[in-house]
């Protein structure tokens, strides 16, 4: 098959690249690991989007959200983020898509409810000409003269291969949630990650995954808004409470740290019992994916005590991803453009989450320019053909030892060195130091297995991203040696000025972190 | 994660099958849908809503199968009980209009 640009991935970020690229004029291929309308995070979800209408009050906005990045956002970006998704907002209007009304009568544009908008947007996408290519999970990259020539991977109802050439790829892959059973979170494996280091590209802000959000005990219900009006109890019923004796409240604010404390000597219960009657009915009918659990498990979670947990979110809601190099989404390897969480969201986040608002309107419009930088690289690239394609893909691929590895529990290895609260809620240099070394190993033990065949290459490839993602983690969290945004270090519980700086990671047998401003400077001294 | 396919209700459309993020789903001879990948269902729900006759039913636990039969969630009025809620009908899409969470987003600064 042929295109003039791929875009693998399946959720928002990859339908507006698609979009984009397509309103650009060029020949689209959309490859989903899933079904493009259910796959990734925003699907089951209901999300708000950071919505600023044009006028003097968006430099505010964008003033008042920088304050709590850590220092670490750009307001060049956040500005033109907030500019592009408000205006594609503006396209979901035009196109019919049916948001609610406010009391005045005007539209209210700032939430998009997961199913309906994913089902939504596929329709766009298909009405715009775009080969959605569904349950084909992307492999490995293909390479030609130094540049991005395409993708090759499996169809996952034969095992059989497939092969999509290309003269410019997006990467719209999602983040990684480390194999947490979140919602949307499965195919969550940072894929993409793996596919732009093996072509040579840069990670940043990898620390900024200490991120959780609390979930009913067992469920993949990783949704914080109804714990905005929730107490925190013991089992039998004692409220808990913190250092000044009051009690903890607001589990998606300062009640957070004081659960996650607690979460260590103990389960912890809630309850929603902040929530006034109109309050009630409204998270009822506006979150209903919140209530699943509730509703199943026959509970009343306004009167009812229920048992809780942090689940672990990754570079999904936390910021890291595929470094940035210029303003259409490149990623500094020729023909390669990512969007969406596969990329690093610090430009408008900074250090801290962009979960839920600043996340979406950042897939809608990093997805729109990463589309049209592929058009436009794809365009100067016409007529000409790669001779030569070389498959990009290593770890889990082309293996030659004879050592098998079992997967599933290399999975949960990874998922034990990442996870944990007490591995990253909080950090410190010992454990991150424990966590290295267990996942060089591993890293090694991947490196060595024969190569799948089949289907089975999807969980080999999976697995490899994963513990790649964990090891450039791990690595950037060892060398920023202060607390900063969801980076958290019992070690080092200050933010340091001096430190005041993304930290980039990359490499695969060799994992190398250094901070950005000191390889800037270094190159302007050469 | 999903438990339950209803074959009475069931219309043996391939819809379950086509639309899973996570592909946990065959279907045998008869066109009817079997789990076959059980562990890899990501407990999101939206086979429910996409089923046209509500025949599937999800169970809140996403690290294990608690083992609820069709009767049970049939009696509890559990069959489409998120689509339900949605307004979606039938497979199909509906009621993000009435959506309320602008007043969520208002209270919860």
């Amino acid at each position: 098959m042929e295109a003039d640009v791929l875009v693998v991935g399946g959720g928002p970020a990859a339908a507006w690249a698609a979009l984009s690229a397509a309103e650009a004029g060029a020949r689209v291929v959309l490859a989903d690991k899933g079904y493009h309308g259910t796959s990734g995070a925003t699907a089951p979800s209901n999300t708000g989007t950071w919505c600023v209408p044009p006028g003097e009050g968006r430099t505010a906005s964008v003033e008042q959200r920088f304050k709590r990045t850590a220092g670490l956002a750009d307001r060049r970006w956040m500005l033109r983020c907030a500019d592009r998704a408000y205006e594609n907002l503006q396209k979901l209007v035009e196109w019919g898509y049916p948001f609610p009304t406010e009391e005045d009568g005007s539209l209210y544009i700032a939430n998009l409810r997961g199913p309906d908008y994913m089902r939504f947007i596929r329709q766009r996408v298909q009405k715009a000409g775009v080969t959605i290519l569904d349950h084909h999970p992307v492999l490995e990259l293909l390479g030609a003269d130094n540049e991005i020539a395409g993708a090759a991977g499996l169809v996952r109802r034969t095992g059989s291969s497939f092969r999509v050439t290309a003269r410019a790829v997006v990467l719209a892959t999602g983040g990684c949630a480390f194999f947490e059973r979140i919602l949307g979170g499965t195919g969550l494996t940072g894929d993409g990650y793996l596919f732009a280091a093996e072509a040579g590209a840069a990670l940043s802000g990898m620390e900024f995954t200490g991120k959780y959000t609390l979930a009913p005990h067992g469920s993949s219900l990783n949704k914080g808004l109804p714990f905005r009006w929730a107490t925190f109890y013991r089992e039998d019923g004692e409220v808990l409470r913190d250092s000044n004796g009051e009690p903890v409240t607001n589990g998606i604010g300062g009640g957070e740290r004081q659960v996650a404390k607690a979460l260590l000597s103990g389960p912890v219960f809630a309850r929603l019992d902040h929530a006034e009657p109109a309050m009630q009915d409204w998270l009822q009918r506006g979150q209903p994916n919140c209530f699943q659990p509730y509703e199943r498990m026959g509970i009343n979670p306004f009167n009812d005590l229920f048992r809780v947990e942090l689940k672990y979110e990754g570079t999904v809601r936390g910021t890291g991803g595929i470094r940035i190099v210029s303003s259409d989404c490149a990623t500094g390897v020729p023909g390669l453009y990512v969007a969406g969480d596969a990329a690093s969201r610090e430009n408008v986040t900074g250090g801290v989450s962009g979960g839920g608002a600043i996340n979406a309107s950042w897939a809608i419009a990093s997805g729109w320019w990463a589309g049209h930088g592929a058009a436009q690289h794809a365009r100067r690239r016409q007529g000409r053909h790669f001779k030569q394609l070389q498959a990009l893909g290593t770890t889990g691929l082309n293996g030659t030892a004879e050592r098998e590895v079992d997967l599933s529990e290399a999975a949960q290895v990874v998922h034990d060195e990442i996870a944990p609260l007490e591995k990253s809620y909080w950090r410190s240099g010992d454990t991150l130091e424990a966590s290295r070394v267990q996942l060089e190993k591993l890293w090694a033990g991947l490196n060595a297995a024969p190569s799948s065949k089949g289907i089975a290459r999807l969980r080999s490839r999976e697995v490899a991203a994963v513990t790649a993602t964990a090891r450039w983690t791990v690595a950037a969290a060892l060398l920023r040696t202060e607390s900063r945004g969801v980076h958290r270090r019992k070690d080092f519980p200050e933010e340091r000025a001096a430190e005041t700086s993304r930290i980039i990671v990359s490499g695969l047998d060799q994992v190398t972190a250094v901070r950005e401003q000191l390889a800037l400077d270094a190159m302007q001294e050469a | 994660m999903i438990e339950v396919i209803s074959s009475d209700r069931c219309i043996r459309c391939d819809i379950c099958e086509r639309i899973c993020p996570a592909f946990v789903f065959d279907r045998d001879e008869s066109g009817l849908p079997v789990i076959a990948r059980q562990d890899d269902c990501q407990t999101c729900f939206l086979c429910e809503i996409y089923c046209p006759t509500d025949a599937l039913y999800v169970a809140e636990q996403a690290h294990q199968p608690i083992g609820i039969t069709e009767t049970e969630v049939d009696q509890r009025g559990l069959f489409g009980v998120y689509a339900r809620s949605l307004g979606w009908s039938r497979g199909r899409a509906g009621g993000a209009q009435n959506d309320p969470t602008r007043h969520i987003r208002v209270a919860q600064v």
